[in-house]
């Protein structure tokens, strides 16, 4: 008796009514004039009755779901000894926990402790009332509702506006879904953050010259101080961003022309796909190459000619992120090229001008709007990277212009701060969310801009 | 005058073609650069890879009898399952060589055979419980360092780089000392070793051993967090897709959703991870590791990709096909059902497949929802903990003994033929059905 199983049972009934239905329609069209005389086809009164017997039933599960562990929790409450409760609000939740961890593991006998046995074969027990309850719950209001719904066929029953409009707010439903993640992430991101900045203020948060989220443990601690200055992750993002870019505008910008303007088209048509193989690679491959290849690459080069190189130096993961983005700024370019009207070039070349000096006083200044909005958006993107420079980029926050150094981002501090085991409320991994709100902000009016002047640049020549 | 300016047109000329020329080739190397990292990047995964798709074993005689195993021929099962197989290896590596008597020199020896071997061991009796009591010649999996050598048929008999040789490019690079390294030659040139195709790699789990350690738990887990993201976002996108394109009136709202679909499409990964990690971690309350939560998250990051993708596909269906059922008197909703979403089917998979193939090679969300543990086990279920590909990548490329290097790659490569034979399907599809009106 499981919540699959149960669903599971849930619709095998739906579709029975839908059987069911289906056949009532035919009945009922027989005794009173043929299928002319129905409002609906057969089918509609089928899923007529199907929709009442199944999303009742769904939404009971759900919200049953939803309480459950409350009501179980408070219900519990009473066999928790009373010497548990005196010790105060942590460790009911550590006995809590230690009870929950039995029952779900199935494994009670484990327990050594005959108060938590007794304490966890309660839980069990109340664990499958409340599941038979939601079982039959559930069954009879399918089968009721099943029975009414099959009663209401009629002639002039209009079942296919009525499942129709269901199937449109699905529809619109759906489209939401959207919104609310945007929501969501906006929520989630900003909550956590307005309680990091109730401790850390603000300004030190933008203004900040160090970086050093390990808060002390013991008030005597040395060291750890926990300083929450953002401005080194924020250079770090911007010089591992610079150098990625570096890389990918000559590369993408040079491949997107001579793919428009040069390319036979049976070329284009190997070379196009070649190239977005680049971005088609997951990040995490990017990172080990990073990681394991280029950056000790660099640091032998670096070595050979006497510069010192550190090991998680800001070059290497700027170089991969740049081989990483270029066919994203090849594919954007390539889009706006195109897009320039062949009759600005055709007045070019009828002025006597060559090919290329077509492309760089005539295309280019055309197409720069467009070319700009798409580096604006692989910027974003770049920003945004985290897996090469959680790989191949360093820990330390570092205030440096120096791309032979190690540096750290603000994707890096988030995956450090917030993976491995720490209490959810720590300022630490908070901290890890209002760099997480920084960092969507800050690409969102990246995004909004690449794509506002894009929008207007095609507009201009459509 | 005029004479004048083409004299001077024409002496520019050769600069201007000159120009010309070196444009294109700036234009030629810039594709032929990016391709060649392409190249490069493949090729040193490849080339790194390929090992882990291989396994030393090494021969031994090995004695299951009273003495080697500590348990009596009549032991239950249970009993003899525990048995000290242990015991049982490091006995015949004794035998083998005789000559080895002083303690730290048996531990180097016993070294050269993984600790895997014994459940090998114990799985070899269990099977055929006649076999106790004989000497069986047996294939053991050699351990991490010694694979490395056999694997890739390296000369045992030149120096180690250590030492006075650390800048002999020829010297071999190996953590074993030159004791190690002659046993091994000694069963080479026995015949006692023996390179086989690693099938440990796709049925084992994660382990702290390189040589154990396989792909099968992170595999199963993707499969799950993929399902879980295909049964998602697939309804939900394409109804989203459906509404936009076919019935939303023109107001506010829809700029709204519309604005909102394209900024999704662009949001960093990992702020998606944040997300789930305050809502359905923290908020909901979900389990942690598991491939639900990890579906949900790669599922609100794929939808807009396959929204824009259905779009498009929705879009390429010609209005003539929507008037003519709409003239027959269909309705809006059957117009849809049975003619619309039908036509732009094929788009709307091929879609669907690319944005999936994101979702399988994604990783930074999932470090957030704590999929990064290490999980031997294979899971059973959607909310058992686990990992997924990428991330047991990552755990590997972070994993500081050697031999976890050629995991890694060769992990990469299983992750990189999945997503070609996703691309290539996708491409397939869109080829075989694609119509133009």
């Amino acid at each position: 008796m499981s919540v699959t199983n149960l669903i599971l049972v849930t619709l095998l009934l739906t579709f029975l009514y839908f059987v069911f239905g289906r056949q009532k329609a035919f009945a009922v069209a027989k005794t009173s004039g043929g299928l002319q005389g129905m409002h609906s086809l057969p089918s509609h009164y089928g899923a007529y009755v199907a929709v009442w017997c199944a999303l009742p039933a769904l939404a009971i599960i759900v919200g049953w779901k939803l309480f459950e562990p409350t009501v179980i929790d408070s219900m519990l409450a009473s066999s928790i000894p009373d010497s548990v409760h005196e010790l105060g609000e942590k460790s009911v939740a550590l006995y809590r926990n230690e009870i929950n961890n039995a029952v779900d593991s199935n494994n009670i006998a484990s327990l050594t402790d005959p108060v938590k046995q007794a304490t966890a074969t309660r839980l069990a027990s109340l664990q499958n009332s409340a599941m038979l309850g939601l079982f039959v719950l559930v069954l009879c209001t399918v089968i009721a509702l099943g029975v009414f719904a099959l009663k209401r066929i009629t002639p002039d029953m209009t079942a296919r506006h009525r499942v129709e409009s269901v199937v449109r707010s699905f529809l619109f439903i759906s489209a939401t879904i959207a919104i609310l993640t945007t929501v969501g992430i906006v929520l989630s991101v900003l909550f956590e953050s307005l309680r990091f900045f109730s401790q850390v203020n603000l300004i030190d948060f933008v203004t900040g010259l160090n970086w050093s989220p390990q808060t002390a443990i013991r008030a005597d601690q040395v060291g750890s101080t926990g300083a929450f200055g953002a401005i080194p992750l924020f250079t770090g993002t911007l010089l591992i961003s610079f150098i990625a870019m570096l890389v990918a505008v000559p590369f993408g910008l040079m491949s997107a022309i001579y793919l428009a303007e040069y390319a036979t088209p049976r070329v284009r048509a190997i070379v196009k796909p070649l190239l977005e193989m680049l971005a088609g690679i997951p990040t995490v491959v990017y990172g080990v190459f990073a990681a394991l290849t280029v950056a000790p690459l660099i640091k032998d080069i670096g070595s050979a000619v006497g510069l010192s190189v550190a090991s998680e130096s800001a070059l290497a993961a700027g170089l991969v992120m740049g081989i990483m983005i270029i066919p994203f700024v090849s594919s954007l370019s390539d889009d706006v090229i195109t897009a320039v009207p062949q009759s600005m070039r055709d007045g070019s070349f009828g002025l006597g001008a060559t090919h290329s000096e077509t492309i760089r006083k005539v295309v280019i200044p055309a197409a720069l709007p467009g070319i700009v909005g798409g580096i604006l958006l692989a910027v974003s993107r770049a920003i945004g990277e985290t897996m090469i420079v959680v790989m191949a980029a360093g820990l330390a926050a570092n205030l440096t212009a120096n791309p032979l150094e190690a540096v750290t981002t603000v994707t890096v501090q988030i995956v450090t701060l917030l993976t491995g085991d720490q209490e959810f409320d720590s300022t630490k991994t908070l901290a890890a969310f209002a760099l997480g709100l920084m960092l969507f902000v800050i690409t969102l009016v990246l995004n909004v801009i690449a794509l506002y002047v894009v929008r207007r640049y095609r507009e201009q020549y459509e | 005058m005029s004479n004048n300016t083409t004299e001077k047109v024409r002496a520019s000329l050769q600069k201007r073609y000159f120009k010309e020329k070196v444009f294109r080739s700036i234009g030629v190397v810039a594709i032929v650069a990016s391709l060649s990292f392409l190249v490069v990047l493949l090729g040193s995964i490849i080339y790194k890879g390929y090992p882990a798709f291989k396994a030393s074993y090494i021969q031994l005689d090995v004695t299951l009898t009273e003495e080697t195993l500590d348990v009596s021929a009549d032991a239950e099962d249970s009993e003899l399952r525990r048995a000290n197989y242990l015991g049982a290896i490091r006995t015949a590596l004794r035998e083998r060589f005789p000559e080895v008597t002083k303690r730290g020199d048996k531990r180097n020896l016993y070294r050269l055979i993984s600790s895997g071997a014994e459940y090998a061991l114990s799985d070899f009796m269990m099977e055929d419980r006649s076999r106790f009591g004989q000497t069986h010649s047996l294939w053991l999996l050699a351990d991490d360092e010694a694979d490395a050598l056999l694997k890739r048929n390296k000369d045992l008999t030149k120096p180690i780089r250590t030492g006075e040789n650390a800048k002999n490019k020829d010297a071999l690079i190996t953590r074993l000392n030159t004791d190690q390294l002659g046993w091994l030659q000694s069963f080479k040139e026995a015949g006692e070793t023996d390179v086989r195709l690693a099938s440990t790699f796709f049925t084992n789990g994660d382990s702290r051993e390189a040589e154990q350690a396989g792909i099968r738990a992170a595999l199963i887990g993707s499969a799950y967090t993929l399902l879980i993201t295909f049964v998602l976002s697939f309804p939900i996108a394409v109804a989203a897709a459906i509404y936009l394109e076919e019935f939303a009136p023109q107001n506010k709202f829809t700029d709204i959703v519309e604005v909102n679909i394209n900024n999704l499409a662009a949001v960093p990964s990992i702020v998606f991870g944040l997300l789930g990690l305050a809502v359905f971690i923290n908020y909901l309350q979900l389990p942690r590791s598991a491939p639900v939560v990890g579906g949900i998250v790669l599922s609100l990051m794929t939808l807009p990709t396959i929204i824009i993708s259905s779009r498009a596909a929705l879009k390429a269906v010609p209005p003539s096909i929507r008037e003519a059922a709409r003239g027959l008197g269909a309705s809006p909703v059957q117009v849809v059902t049975h003619h619309v979403l039908p036509l732009a089917m094929p788009g709307i998979l091929t879609g669907t497949i690319i944005g999936l193939a994101q979702a399988l090679g994604e990783t930074a969300p999932l470090l957030m929802i704590g999929m990064v543990a290490f999980i031997v086990d294979i899971p059973n279920s959607v909310t058992d903990p686990a990992t997924v590909l990428p991330v047991q990548v990552f755990l590997w490329a972070d994993a500081p003994e050697r031999a976890f290097t050629e995991r890694t790659s060769g992990a990469i490569l299983v992750l990189l033929a999945f997503l070609v034979v996703m691309n290539l399907t996708a491409v397939l599809l869109r080829k075989k059905f694609e119509r133009r009106w």
